[in-house]
């Protein structure tokens, strides 16, 4: 049990990395990674959405659209869940918690239609993955989320210093040197296998 | 039942139910924006020059939203119209701002003063000081690049014969040039009519008569001859308290190189005899 989940765990950090490796979420990958400190405050916040909408959507999967046969209706359902669970939590944070919602700031509103929290909630249900493991799953798209935030903006910062051709200035090098970073992430095929085998 | 029917009415209940939990969330747990810092941002000139002492005009008006006892007139850009209608928005006694303008402590230009040497590296005051302090023969006046240019937000300077001149009818009194200037030769001052001295350098008399024929050579005939005793030489340049000065222009009239010019509302002038036309320098 705990190896499976360690299994998951790993797989969605470094194998199927979301950003890297299945090129969900890639706005935020491009806008959010110019500093340091953005793209940690990014990370954290779609961690905690990602966990936060998959609480949400599983049991309503499971108890309400699989009872009655409308598994087609859960792209559609998920969005209208995950988008009104965003805003309410923003509300909730900015009168208990309004230090964490400064902290977390214009993040929380942009993640509410970041394609990588609804991709992770779909993939949870076609994986057919138990409420626990779609959690542990969660955290570890949340977790390759911000580590591929945290690497690409140590990338960022180097290409600042750097002088590109006219043509490839901005965001054409920015692209480029994304596609490296992922090249790179392909080098974890087959590691996990491996660690826990 | 209908598969259609279902499918719609399990969505929408789903979509009512967010929607209640979330106008139930709003009224429960809602939090009182304060309206205030939107509408004092929308008055401001937007320029972020900062020089209301806050970062940019949001700073500003999230201070006036949100803390009592700051003054009203703080943005000099937007001046008495923008005061009176933050005084209106906050409920508070309109105070007329002071306006503001930069003045340039050099008049130095390529009639008055030479080059030492042909600088043709990166076009910065700040890169030129470093490298023997300039490229002017004196080391303390303008040196022309246009650091200032470039920072100001009005367009208010230009580079004419050499030097920065300010646009009095553009500058709004931000001080950011003041700021910005590596020779330090652009102060900040009430937009009043007065006298200036146009000089920067605190070398000995001789010294300074090499270099530029406007440059003060700290000979006190200013200060002998004002009346007010406004008018110090320390180091060698002439020094104006204006808390004292009275505008006479005695010490214009007087100064044997012309370094003291008339500033008011059109420009600088040189101090030309009552029964003569007043010439623009």
């Amino acid at each position: 049990m705990m190896k499976s989940l360690l299994i998951i765990l790993m797989t969605s950090v470094l194998v199927n990395n979301y950003v890297l490796s299945r090129f969900l979420g890639i706005c935020p990958f491009l806008g959010v990674s110019k500093k340091l400190n953005q793209a940690v405050g990014m990370g954290t916040a779609v961690i905690f959405v990602m966990l936060l909408s998959t609480a949400v959507t599983w049991p309503i999967h499971t108890f309400i659209l699989a009872k009655y046969d409308l598994e087609y209706m859960k792209t559609i359902v998920f969005i209208l869940v995950i988008a009104s669970l965003v805003q309410l939590v923003e509300i909730i944070l900015k009168k208990y918690i309004p230090a964490l919602h400064a902290a977390l700031g214009i993040y929380l509103p942009l993640i509410t239609t970041n394609c990588a929290v609804l991709g992770v909630t779909l993939n949870n249900i076609n994986d057919s993955y138990n409420f626990i493991e779609s959690m542990v799953n969660s955290f570890g798209v949340g977790l390759g989320f911000l580590l591929a935030m945290v690497l690409f903006a140590g990338v960022r910062s180097r290409l600042e210093n750097a002088n590109p051709p006219e043509a490839f200035k901005g965001l054409p090098i920015t692209l480029v040197s994304a596609s490296i970073v992922a090249l790179s992430f392909t080098g974890f095929t087959g590691v996990v296998g491996g660690l826990f085998a | 039942m209908n598969p259609i029917l279902l499918a719609v009415i399990v969505v929408c209940s789903i979509g009512l139910l967010c929607a209640v939990v979330l106008v139930v969330a709003s009224k429960f747990f809602g939090v009182e924006e304060d309206e205030k810092a939107g509408k004092i941002r929308e008055c401001l000139p937007g320029a972020n020059c900062g020089a209301c002492g806050y970062a940019g005009c949001d700073g500003y008006a999230k201070a006036l939203a949100e803390e009592d006892g700051i003054k009203t007139n703080l943005c000099i850009p937007g001046a008495d119209a923008v005061a009176k209608q933050i005084s209106e928005i906050l409920g508070v006694e309109f105070e007329d701002v002071v306006e503001k303008i930069a003045v340039i402590h050099c008049y130095g230009d390529c009639n008055h003063t030479s080059k030492k040497m042909e600088y043709v590296g990166i076009q910065s005051c700040q890169a030129a000081k470093m490298l023997y302090g300039g490229d002017g023969k004196c080391g303390f006046g303008c040196i022309g690049l246009g650091d200032c240019v470039s920072v100001c937000p009005q367009n208010a300077i230009c580079i004419s014969d050499g030097i920065a001149r300010i646009d009095t009818r553009k500058c709004v009194g931000c001080g950011l040039c003041e700021k910005k200037c590596p020779q330090k030769i652009i102060t900040v001052m009430d937009d009043v009519e007065r006298v200036l001295v146009t000089c920067n350098n605190t070398e000995k008399g001789a010294v300074v008569r090499q270099k530029c024929s406007n440059g003060c050579i700290g000979c006190k005939k200013c200060e002998k001859n004002c009346p007010v005793g406004a008018i110090t030489v320390v180091d060698n340049l002439a020094r104006i308290d204006y808390d004292k000065c009275i505008n006479c222009e005695e010490c214009a009239k007087n100064c044997p190189v012309g370094c003291i010019l008339i500033s008011d509302f059109s420009g600088l002038h040189r101090y030309v005899a009552a029964d003569s036309e007043t010439a623009n320098v």
